[in-house]
């Protein structure tokens, strides 16, 4: 479609105003009719005649600006009349005075630093709000639970399982894989180092206290974080958007019993057997890689495996894996039912989610590594 | 391959969707003509909204041709299809606005991606848009997720209808509307249709809207349009289901 520009050509005598519409009326030309617009004279106590029948196409963004312009003539003219306008856009000029109303007040900008400042504020106020909710949140489901364990016959088996083999069965190539490679790369490391002293069979400790006490369990539950974490807060935010959460509410159900305690209990229950099966598979690699390396057969592998672990540090490691089971299903749970509004929304909770969880694993590992040292395991 | 009657906007022939297993339309014609309102009823799953779909090519069809002013869509390329950006209007069942978005921004979308004007203008555009669909300024400043059903499906329209497209496709524009906004809705495409010549598909179960502003009617059944033409004709056809939908208790109010 080739436009025609829109003008407005002008010309009178004393006393007098015409003027006359040309061109293609349309949004695309906007730019060019609002100039023309703009620079149309005032027309201060003149009779004025606009003539409309060389316009050779409209839109209802033309007959706007149509409506504008005899709008700005009646403000000042002393009579203004229009020929020549062609009927259809005669009616849609006239049904424009509907949609006169002035622009609203934008929302106020504010400057530059002002508004890191009140970014920081509204942060810490939503630090300090999240982490009290949080904590709310855990005890609710801690009561939940309690009932819940009172009465096991209610409790949603069904979903239970479908959990487990979500996070559980699913994730153990990958849990198994990562687990062999890094207790591979421990030894490999290891060796290289103790070599310089001549103590490469100490590489054999190593393993088994970094992996059995830390690596393992700190893997898997990192690895679930980012796995069945994000999978919780995104399937949860996305009920919540489209409202199903309300409706599971309305029928009767609790939201924390249908959603969130299958996912904890699973969590708890398979963060146990994932990391024994880390366990395993990281030291798998690290007897492969000793083999490999230190020309260490299976055999002198597990006798000085059997003679470094003590039994404490395997049961360390196994100890953590359904608290940070549980840390990481509640967070995930959590950022899921706080979703509000859009689907963006469910995209910054699930980030949030493993970010929080990985984080809090982290922090109780810690407390955990001060109470073991405390009570001398 | 130009169609050879040149009136005809939207010409479908022998149309075949389906999901999986599932056919929802088998062997469907259908004409809609340039400037026309033509609405579309049909019972809830019979495949008006999967029809409109598969105009706009969001669909692939199984078998058929669909052309869209006079373009074979399944032949189209993707240059082609940006221009119909621009031709075409379209206001989904659930409004689809773009929630990271405000209203405002999500009017000025298709502005934007056709045309370069200042903020000003658009501006101008986008309130007095949001005013012909019966929504105040203020609501440009909002983000979808803060706004009620109806007024989500009225921002729809307004993006929809902010180049003032020659093709228009609505589905359901008057669910969840009041009736006060539903009748000033029909009024609304009336004038557009009378001023503009717009053609537009219509997807509706208003029986009003029917009455009100369609120029012909088409009855969705079976995965076939069963009958097409001036409401008053596709009343007196005689199918049991267009008889219960016209003639059933609700149909009754329209009886002239
Ligand atoms: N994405 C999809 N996948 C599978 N089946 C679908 C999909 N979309 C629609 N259907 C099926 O196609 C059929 C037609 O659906 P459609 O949405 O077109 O119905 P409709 O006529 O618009 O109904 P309503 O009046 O309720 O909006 C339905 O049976 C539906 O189950
Ligand atoms: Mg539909």
């Amino acid at each position: 479609m080739t436009a025609v520009k829109p003008e407005i050509g002008l010309s009178g005598s004393a006393g007098k105003m015409a003027l006359s519409l040309t061109g293609d009326w349309f949004i695309s030309n906007a730019p060019r009719m609002d100039k023309c617009l703009k620079s149309t004279p005032s027309p201060a106590g003149k009779d004025v005649t606009i003539d409309a029948s060389a316009i050779t196409a409209f839109d209802t963004f033309g007959a706007w600006l149509i409506f504008r312009l005899l709008k700005q003539m009646e403000a000042g003219a002393k009579s203004v009349s229009v020929i020549k306008l062609n009927p259809q856009l005669q009616r849609l000029v006239k049904s424009m005075s509907a949609h006169d109303v002035s622009p609203p007040a934008k929302p106020i900008e504010v400057g530059f630093v002002e508004k890191r400042l009140k970014a920081l504020g509204w942060l810490t106020a939503a630090m300090c709000s999240h982490y009290g909710q949080l904590f709310a949140f855990i005890g609710f489901v801690l009561v939940r639970s309690i009932k819940a364990l009172r009465h096991p016959k209610q409790f949603r088996l069904t979903s239970l399982v479908f959990h487990l083999e979500e996070v559980g069965f699913n994730a153990l190539f990958i849990v198994g894989l990562v687990s062999f490679l890094i207790g591979a790369v421990i030894v490999n490391q290891g060796a290289i180092q103790l070599r310089q002293f001549g103590a490469e069979i100490f590489t054999v400790d190593l393993l088994a206290i970094s992996h059995l006490r830390e690596m393992g369990v700190l893997l898997t539950a990192i690895l679930i974080a980012g796995r069945s974490g994000s999978a919780f807060t995104a399937e949860i935010g996305s009920m919540k958007i489209r409202e199903e959460v309300d409706a599971l509410q309305v029928i009767g159900l609790n939201p924390v019993d249908v959603l969130v305690l299958p996912r904890l209990m699973a969590l708890i229950f398979i963060m146990p057997i994932l990391t024994f099966f880390a366990d395993l598979m990281g030291i798998l690699g690290g007897a492969l890689m000793a083999w490999n390396m230190l020309d260490l057969s299976f055999e002198a592998f597990f006798t000085r495996f059997r003679d470094a672990t003590l039994m404490t540090t395997f049961y360390i490691g196994m100890i953590k894996a359904p608290f940070f089971g549980a840390i990481i299903a509640i967070n995930g749970c959590y950022e899921g039912l706080s979703v509000t509004g859009s689907a963006e929304n469910v995209g910054q909770h699930t980030t949030r989610s493993v970010v929080q969880s990985i984080f809090m694993v982290i922090v109780l590992d810690a407390l955990f590594a001060m109470f073991f040292t405390a009570v001398d395991w | 391959m130009k169609s050879v009657a040149n009136n005809i906007a939207i010409r479908i022939r022998g149309l075949m969707t389906g999901f999986d297993d599932h056919i929802v339309h088998n062997n469907l014609d259908l004409d809609v003509y340039k400037g026309e309102i033509l609405g579309v009823v049909g019972g809830s799953g019979s495949g008006k909204s999967v029809l409109l779909k598969a105009i706009i090519g969001l669909i692939v069809p199984r078998a058929g041709t669909i052309e869209v002013l006079d373009q074979d869509m399944s032949k189209i390329s993707l240059e082609k299809q940006g221009e119909f950006g621009s031709r075409w209007g379209v206001l989904f069942q659930d409004g689809a606005l773009f929630s990271s978005l405000t209203v405002g921004e999500n009017i000025q979308v298709p502005i934007r991606e056709n045309m370069k004007l200042s903020r000003e203008i658009m501006d101008e555009v986008t309130f007095l848009k949001l005013s012909f669909v019966g929504l105040k300024p203020e609501v440009a400043f909002k983000y979808p997720s803060d706004l009620s059903g109806g007024m989500r499906k009225r921002a729809g329209l307004a993006r929809a209808l902010v180049l003032d497209p020659e093709l228009l496709f609505l589905d359901e524009p008057t669910a969840g509307l009041d009736p006060i906004g539903a009748a000033r809705f029909d009024a609304l495409i009336r004038e557009l249709k009378e001023a503009l010549g717009l053609t537009v598909f219509l997807v509706t179960h208003d029986l009003d809207t029917l009455h009100a502003v369609c120029d012909r009617v088409a009855v969705l059944y079976d995965g076939r349009i069963v009958v097409a033409g001036p409401l008053k004709d596709v009343k007196r056809f005689d199918h049991p289901w267009v008889q219960d939908y016209f003639n059933g208790p609700r149909g009754r109010v329209l009886a002239d």
